[in-house]
């Protein structure tokens, strides 16, 4: 590390600190406080204990019981209030502890949240953010470790977001809370404690963006979330095998940058999307068919699917099994005819 | 399978009598029935009867219009205008009013055109007002969602530090959706300055109350919540303006929540293409009209030498040139462009949608063509 090296330089310029996305996470919600009067927090266990995550950690004593509060247990409730919040001016981030937790708001996102704007001409915005930590690989008791984007990406007027890295942790998250649009923004569990080198506050970018995380000739791995790592460890482990694996992290799922995806497909004209959901109905179905749609005449190859299994998301010692690994991953690609 | 159907229920049993000012007859009831509220001054209960009045008119013509088949729908509130035109009169400018599908006449009430009421009804948009300019949130068609909503609302009032109250009204069957428990839960415990306004008709489409609950009133349940909760004759405007005026002043002041119950009747189906000789006695029918809100006020204002026949001939009128008007809004159909379809999705533009939005374009373009292409060939 360079820590020492770059000791000296702290006076003047602040120095990268080694920060999870748990970390950059709690400094974007801070930050957006501070910057706007109107960002008010609350759920379950956000005040003074700082979430089950301890992503809101310090922000109760921080700002006090009229910006960060712990509400009643009930998601419902917590995002309905969100929503007359919004309707009176504040931008309410609130927090679904656990994936599965979020099920009993459905009702309320999905007929209200994603709604509210197109019901009202416009007149009604909702300018709400939903954290949801998601996925699994935390050895989890059963109803924590679901992946529910897909219920979410299937519903017109919500935005889906979901970080795979400090960097994006912050700017996202940022972006999510002065967005007008309401933004579901899906946190992985299993990578909150994934450090990176990072000097706050990061310059955001807008939320609609996938990036290619590193450049490969042969094949395009789509990833999101807590896959984003699987696929990095997936391309290195290629590299050996001599296969240029190109790793694109979609960041944004909803919208889908069709753009960036689209290049990269074109380029490598093979392209293969991993995600923990089960497959059948799930998110990686719409990107191979929108990638194969636009991109037939390029792709060399049936885009493949490497994702968990169409079964319920399993119990901690048998989740191994479940999560797509890179052995999984490049036996899924070992698949293709290479001529 | 009917789980109650030996027992009979506790709602019929225990159900005390309803806090009213005026009775059936149209007569003050004595003080001590009143439960410490006083009659509303004379000059107030004349408003609430001209606003029940033309609320009538408004809501038999709109019947009458989604009976000629003009409209898609209507769920009428015909027989609970005391309730609906209490809950708005007791509201300050300021105030915000989340209302349901059946609380057309609460809108008409605080000032929304005929002709914006009727765009949801008649298919226009899924609704049609100008919500920050009347304080009025979207009717809601999920029960008990919009009280969610109006718990919200109220509170970021009270973090501000603002005035401003949150009324919500409810239906008797959506006390036993989830929503409603959290907000009357989250009420109490933040003390939100809200009132909850649960509007008893007795039946949701056709489920009698005695099947969705099993205690005496819903008001007793206020209890549970640690709020208090006043069980109310739904027929007596003056009563239920009492009651509601109070809870506003006692919210606005930091008092929080207060839930109330009235006892009332819903005179027509659930909407036209409900059947209700399937689940309910004419008879019962009847006896309901004969306790009809509006008919009561007038007969006590009569009797009090408040209303001349020249004031009635007056309001009358008034509300002949309202079902005009209504009539009127019609004929003169929206033209809305189907290209709208995505321009209030998000607030962020979208790639995807501006390419759906130019497919959906060039199909209007080609009809459009079409169109033109027939009117020419009609004229040779």
């Amino acid at each position: 590390m360079t820590r020492q090296q770059t000791h000296a330089t702290d006076i003047v310029v602040r120095a990268p600190e080694s920060l999870t996305i748990a970390a950059a996470l709690n400094a974007a919600i801070r930050d957006a406080m501070v910057d706007d009067p109107t960002v008010v927090l609350f759920g379950e266990d956000v005040g003074p204990l700082g979430g089950v995550f301890r992503v809101t950690d310090g922000l109760y004593a921080e700002f006090g019981e009229t910006r960060v509060s712990d509400s009643p247990l009930a998601e419902a409730g917590i995002v309905g209030t969100a929503i007359g919040m919004a309707m009176y001016g504040l931008r309410p981030v609130v927090e679904m502890q656990f994936d599965a937790f979020s099920y009993p708001a459905f009702q309320q996102i999905v007929s209200h949240v994603a709604k509210m704007r197109n019901r009202t001409r416009g007149k009604i915005p909702l300018p709400i953010v939903i954290r949801i930590p998601y996925a699994g690989d935390i050895g989890g008791v059963e109803h924590h470790s679901d992946s529910s984007e897909a219920y979410w990406t299937a519903t017109p007027g919500l935005t889906v977001v979901s970080p795979s890295n400090p960097a994006d942790a912050y700017s996202m998250l940022r972006e999510a809370i002065a967005s007008d649009d309401p933004v579901i923004f899906m946190e992985p569990k299993s990578r909150y404690w994934s450090k990176a080198a990072l000097t706050l506050p990061v310059q955001t970018e807008p939320l609609n963006r996938a990036v290619v995380l590193r450049d490969g000739t042969d094949v395009t791995l789509i990833a999101y979330g807590p896959t984003v790592k699987t696929a990095l460890s997936t391309a290195d482990r290629a590299t050996v095998e001599g296969l240029s694996i190109e790793v694109v992290d979609l960041r944004s799922l909803s919208p889908f940058d069709d753009e960036t995806v689209g290049a990269s497909v074109r380029k490598t004209g093979r392209a293969a999307i991993v995600h923990e959901a089960a497959q059948f109905g799930g998110y990686g179905a719409e990107v191979a068919a929108r990638l194969t749609e636009r991109n037939f005449f390029y792709l060399a190859a049936p885009i493949l699917r490497i994702t968990g299994f169409d079964i319920p998301y399993p119990s901690p010692k048998l989740e191994e099994y479940f999560l797509p690994t890179p052995d999984r991953i490049l036996t899924a690609l070992a698949t293709w005819e290479w001529s | 399978m009917s789980l109650n159907v030996e027992s009979t229920p506790l709602t019929a049993v225990l159900a005390p009598p309803p806090l009213r000012l005026i009775d059936d007859t149209g007569h003050a009831v004595a003080e001590s029935e009143g439960g410490g509220f006083t009659m509303p001054a004379v000059d107030t209960l004349l408003d609430l009867y001209r606003q029940m009045f033309l609320a009538r008119r408004f809501d038999v013509q709109v019947t009458a219009l989604t009976r000629q088949g003009r409209l898609a729908t209507y769920p009428s509130a015909l027989g609970q205008e005391a309730c609906e035109i209490a809950a708005v009169a007791a509201l300050s400018p300021q105030d915000w009013l989340f209302p349901t599908y059946r609380d057309s006449i609460a809108l008409l009430t605080r000032g929304v055109e005929p002709k914006d009421i009727l765009a949801s009804f008649r298919g226009d948009w899924h609704s049609g007002y100008d919500y920050p300019k009347h304080r009025i949130a979207p009717q809601a068609t999920p029960l008990a969602t919009q009280a969610l909503h109006a718990v919200g609302l109220a509170t970021a009032s009270k973090l501000k530090r603002d005035d401003t109250v949150a009324l919500t009204l409810l239906g008797d069957g959506a006390t036993s959706e989830g929503d409603a428990h959290e907000a009357f839960n989250f009420a109490a415990v933040w003390q939100a300055p809200v009132v909850f306004v649960v509007q008893n008709n007795q039946f949701a489409i056709s489920v009698p109350l005695d099947k969705q609950m099993a205690c005496r009133t819903i008001a007793d349940k206020a209890i549970g919540y640690g709020m208090p909760g006043y069980y109310v004759d739904g027929n007596d405007v003056a009563a239920m303006y009492a009651v509601i005026s109070a809870a506003m002043d006692r919210a606005r002041s930091g008092g929080g929540p207060t839930l109330i119950e009235g006892l009332t009747y819903r005179i027509e189906a659930h909407t036209n293409s409900d059947d209700p000789t399937r689940y309910r006695k004419t008879a019962d029918v009847d006896l309901w009209r004969s306790r009809d809100p509006i008919e009561r006020l007038e007969t006590y204002l009569v009797a009090q030498g408040a209303l001349s026949d020249e004031m009635r001939a007056s309001i009358a009128a008034a509300a002949e040139k309202l079902a005009a008007t209504t009539r009127d809004c019609m004929t003169e159909q929206a033209v809305i462009d189907p290209l709208e379809l995505f321009e209030h999705v998000y607030a962020t533009p979208r790639t995807a949608l501006a390419e759906q939005r130019a497919f959906l374009a060039a199909e209007l373009d080609v009809d459009a063509a079409a169109s033109a292409g027939e009117s020419e060939g009609s004229t040779r």
